[in-house]
């Protein structure tokens, strides 16, 4: 073991935490819009509208995000029309590619969640809304989103642990998060063990946060 | 379309091997996993509490650390971990382990976490009134397990272990950082001497698509198959 190694290395392996944190902030940030959106799509009666939304979370489930970061890093820059398009700003940088490819993969796991959590609100809320007189439009956002999100917390807080593990892949489209300096630590040192145990320490400590933070906003926010 | 053709002028031949690589690999890593799962869901269950402390250690680390670092940990350290134990029985010679290797142990030590997590919650869904009844019957520990609790677990594990297979599945696309040729690899070699990488990532996104298509499809069979009586 290599005490020193490990010192030396958890300086800059925290320095690159911040990258991953960010890449995984920003993700569920946009990711959890686009998951709303695509659950209030697949509620839709239209078949059609129905079918779409259905698509795109089977198509990004269904695929390794390794496929979905390079089709959009490496993929649409083959396009030349992008190249003239001011999206060309956005899709040049790997760190916006990395966040479009997790956002499309979380958003996709999201909309399955919430759609589910839509399904199990009991007819008797929506009923008693309206008897209550209380106009369809507010039903909706004053009554079925909280309770979808309070149903989908559990199942949310698995998310956000599996999608800060995809971050990791932003490693290879170059960028410097977690996982790619220690990579980096890794092929310049030829000390695995010792490495992994700082990073995956760091990991393992997130993990812990997002589990008890989610625990913790589950307890507030229960019906009893 | 020309750029599939099978033969020399086209990726249709490679690509087709690099399917039945990335079925290969996701074959033996759930394998793999299966053995893992049966050391360490005893362990779980257990009743004391340093043989559970190991269970659980296991299962969160590998759950809570990115499936890349594990990879990297076995490529960078799989080698010099056997040469260290080759060095004790005095052997010092270089050895390198084939990517495949390497690959699908790590990938399935992985589904290894996550099956233990099925088969815990598989047997401890099942009615403690059928171990009792067991016990009465006068039926050992063996039969107990293998013609009592097993089919009604397996019942239960399936849906679960579907996800499992899906997650091994799309987890082997990483082994591709290893230089193992499966279908990422292949399409990155394709993508890189044609400049077409938009058609050969999509084409592996197909890949994809199609092999948890088709895995579904057998296993909502088996499903079918072990619910009879349900």
């Amino acid at each position: 073991m290599d005490f020193d190694l490990m010192i030396t290395s958890l300086p800059k392996l925290l320095g690159a935490t911040v990258v991953t944190l960010k890449l995984l902030s920003a993700s569920l940030f946009f990711g959890l819009f686009l998951g709303l959106f695509f659950a209030i799509l697949r509620l839709n009666k239209n078949i059609f509208i129905n079918k779409f939304a259905y698509g795109y979370s089977y198509i990004f489930r269904g695929t390794p995000l390794l496929v979905q970061i390079f089709i959009i890093y490496f993929g649409l820059g083959q396009i030349e029309y992008l190249r003239t398009t001011f999206l060309w700003l956005i899709l040049k940088e790997p760190y916006w590619c990395a966040i479009i490819a997790f956002t499309l993969n979380t958003g996709a796991y999201t909309s399955e969640i919430l759609r589910s959590a839509f399904q199990t609100i009991k007819p008797g809320i929506i009923e008693a809304g309206k008897s209550l007189g209380i106009s369809n439009k507010i039903i909706f956002y004053k009554i079925q989103i909280p309770i979808a999100i309070r149903q989908s917390l559990p199942a949310y807080g698995n998310e956000i642990i599996l999608m800060m593990k995809g971050t990791s892949l932003a490693s290879t489209v170059t960028l410097m998060d977690l996982t790619g300096v220690a990579k980096y630590i890794i092929s310049t040192t030829f000390k695995p063990i010792e490495v992994f145990i700082v990073a995956g320490g760091i990991y393992l400590f997130m993990t812990f946060i997002i589990h008890n933070l989610i625990k913790f906003l589950e307890k507030k926010y229960s019906f009893q | 379309m020309e750029l599939l053709a099978f033969g020399k002028t086209g990726w249709g031949d490679e690509l087709f091997y690099a399917t039945l690589m990335t079925i290969a690999v996701s074959i033996t890593a759930m394998l793999i996993g299966f053995f893992f799962a049966l050391i360490f869901t005893p362990l779980k269950l257990s009743k004391y509490k340093t043989l559970n402390l190991v269970g659980n250690f296991y299962t969160t680390v590998i759950r809570g650390v990115p499936e890349l670092l594990v990879i990297y940990l076995f490529f960078f350290g799989g080698s010099g971990a056997i040469m260290y134990v080759a060095s004790i029985f005095g052997y010092y010679e270089y050895i390198e382990i084939n990517a495949f290797i390497t690959g699908s142990m790590a990938i399935g030590i992985i589904s290894g976490a996550y099956s233990t997590e099925v088969f815990r919650g598989a047997i401890q869904s099942i009615d403690k009134g059928q171990f009792e009844a067991a016990k009465v019957l006068g039926i050992n520990k063996f039969g107990q397990f293998y013609k009592i609790i097993l089919p009604q677990m397996l019942r239960l594990a399936i849906p679960n272990l579907s996800n499992v297979w899906q997650i091994t599945l799309k987890d082997t696309s990483l082994i591709s950082v290893t230089g193992l040729v499966e279908i990422m690899r292949q399409s990155y070699i394709a993508a890189g001497s044609t400049r077409d990488p938009l058609f050969f990532y999509s084409f592996a996104a197909v890949l994809y698509l199609l092999l948890t298509y088709v895995s579904m499809k057998l296993i909502n069979k088996l499903e079918v198959k072990y619910s009879r009586g349900y």
